[in-house]
């Protein structure tokens, strides 16, 4: 009986609860669905009929897939993605943890100053970039290529990257370093051999929060590649499907379910490193 | 350790060339270039900035950021809030809370997609295969043509795209400090004979007052530079422009650096006061941990 009024009371908790979660799925189950769907069918029934019959699986085909992977491009723009994600990912976290460790570690004239400034340019937002730097890309002839968006990606990343880095490594303990001193390490050695292994789980949230960061950048890439379709990302591909392909859900659908596959995949393998990546990236500009 | 006196500065050269050449340099040059005319040559003092604050489609952007600025961020944090609380209460706390951090995976772009597609709109009379038109057909209702309505459900409509992906945000982050209450200060306003709903607005939320600062003026500076969500499902138009948008389109569209330059600058002065009152807030944090 105890038990029973518990459940009975506890029961709108729970309905308010599954509610939600179901508001906050939904939309995603229906792109999924509807990628799998014909596109006859989309285009005559919503997606959630197949739900009568969810076994059958002769509602279901991988035809969009092999549409937009192959004839609307959505293949090179992935592998486009790819090849603009890692540089812009390793870049940026190398060259901030050589500065983070120097900015914890080594003393040098005007070090806080320059640190202060680092995190302050926190504040600057993206777009007070664009237009003198787009001229001198387009100055330099690398408007539209790879390397203008891996150096954007770099020098836009670097504030957070420095800052989220130089907190943790400023925390190392300070025996590791003198030891290491007394064995007559240089500095070079200390930071490959105890600053980078030590700081594993800083530069994992790091990296997976930047990689996912320019992995699901539109803003940057339209900027530094929009006139040029050859090297565009996925997301730029799927926002110009939007505007041509506008009624073809099921290619629509598919492109985008191919474009979150990746960040899906990581979500739910490392997700305790992707929450906190994801926190400590909240402050970027 | 040995290091010579250059040492340090072969370690931070890298990044402070970088900085200052995709930071410092250009946003010097864009202030610059914001007193200068669409060319960039010719000097025009404030016009520009007249322009910005009397131009209708630059109300428009400023009045619908000044909506996604109440709405996004009341509804993120108060869904949050709320989730974090009564989550803690369940067994299925995990599961829930995956689902709804999610959509924090994926771009803003196919978020649109997946919202387009709840919002598609077929006139009366044909099967609906959007979500949302599917239900008020169901229940008897006209469809809507959820993103042209302007200007309230259109733009409500965006937001909600927004909601739905940054609520997971604010849950994670309200529920790590509702976590680190200590339960005996609710245990002894529950003992003193106060209700659930006294308990959280006289113990919970006062303790949660910091964290709910930060969340919200992190929601805050996001909004404020919103751009992918408006580009792709509406490109502003039906009264949907916001200023990041509106700047995009004074470059690429009409090649106007003096008036796209002042739009980022407005852009710039409306973030910072909010930016350095989050930086201050997320160091104290940072120290007291």
């Amino acid at each position: 009986m105890h038990q029973a009024t518990k459940i009975l009371t506890r029961s709108p908790l729970h309905l308010v609860l599954i509610f939600l979660a179901l508001i906050w799925t939904l939309p995603t189950a229906g792109l999924l669905i509807t990628s799998l769907r014909p596109p006859q069918d989309v285009a005559q029934s919503g997606w959630w009929t197949v739900l009568a019959h969810p076994f059958n699986f002769t509602q279901y085909t991988l035809q969009n897939y092999d549409s937009v992977l192959t004839k609307e491009g959505m293949g090179r723009a992935f592998l486009n993605s790819l090849a603009i994600t890692v540089p812009a990912t390793v870049l940026p976290v190398l060259i901030a943890s050589f500065a983070a460790y120097a900015f914890a570690w080594m003393k040098f004239p005007g070090r806080q100053f320059l640190f202060v400034i680092v995190v302050a340019l926190l504040v600057i937002p993206l777009q007070m970039t664009f237009i003198p730097i787009l001229s001198i890309f387009a100055r330099i002839r690398i408007a539209g290529t790879f390397p203008a968006v891996w150096l954007a990606h770099t020098g836009y990343g670097l504030p957070l990257t420095v800052y989220l880095l130089h907190n943790f490594i400023a925390g190392l303990p300070r025996d590791l370093f003198d030891s290491a001193a007394i064995d007559g390490a240089s500095s070079l050695t200390a930071f490959f051999k105890i600053v980078l292994p030590l700081s594993v789980p800083a530069i994992a949230s790091v990296v997976i929060f930047q990689s996912l960061w320019v992995w699901n950048d539109l803003l940057v890439a339209l900027i530094y590649l929009g006139g040029s379709p050859n090297v565009g990302p996925i997301t730029l591909k799927i926002a110009n499907l939007v505007g041509s392909r506008g009624q073809n859900w099921e290619l629509l659908t598919a492109a985008a379910f191919v474009s979150m596959a990746l960040p899906l995949v990581i979500f739910f393998s490392l997700q305790r490193y992707f929450v906190r990546g994801i926190l400590a990236g909240s402050l970027k500009g | 350790m040995r290091t010579k006196r250059w040492t340090p500065w072969v370690y931070v050269a890298p990044a402070l060339v970088l900085l200052t050449f995709f930071l410092i340099y250009p946003s010097i040059n864009t202030i610059r270039l914001s007193f200068f005319d669409r060319r960039a040559e010719t000097f025009v003092g404030f016009a520009n900035y007249v322009y910005s604050f009397t131009n209708s489609a630059m109300l428009t952007a400023f009045r619908n950021n000044a909506l996604w600025v109440a709405v996004f961020t009341t509804l993120t944090v108060s869904f949050g809030l709320i989730l974090a609380v009564l989550l803690d209460r369940v067994r299925y706390e995990k599961i829930i809370k995956s689902l709804i951090f999610i959509p924090m995976a994926i771009s803003m772009v196919g978020a649109s997609v997946i919202w387009k597609f709840v919002y598609a709109y077929r006139p009366a009379g044909v099967a609906q295969i959007g979500l949302l038109n599917s239900v008020v057909v169901a229940l008897g209702g006209e469809p809507i043509g959820w993103l042209i309505e302007r200007p309230w459900i259109n733009n409500l409509c965006l937001i909600a795209v927004g909601v739905w992906m940054w609520t997971g945000f604010c849950m994670v982050v309200l529920s790590a400090a509702y976590k680190s209450i200590p339960r005996q200060l609710m245990e002894a306003a529950r003992i003193d004979g106060a209700t659930e709903w006294q308990v959280f607005w006289k113990v919970i939320l006062p303790l949660l007052k910091p964290t709910v600062a930060v969340v919200s003026t992190t929601m805050v500076v996001f909004v404020l530079k919103i751009f992918d969500i408006v580009y792709v499902m509406t490109n502003g138009n039906y009264s949907t422009e916001v200023i990041a948008n509106r700047m995009y389109k004074e470059q690429f569209s009409f090649w106007n650096y003096g008036r796209a330059s002042t739009i980022a600058v407005i852009l710039l002065v409306l973030v910072v006061p909010v930016m350095l009152l989050n930086i201050r807030r997320f160091r104290q944090q940072e120290a007291t941990r």
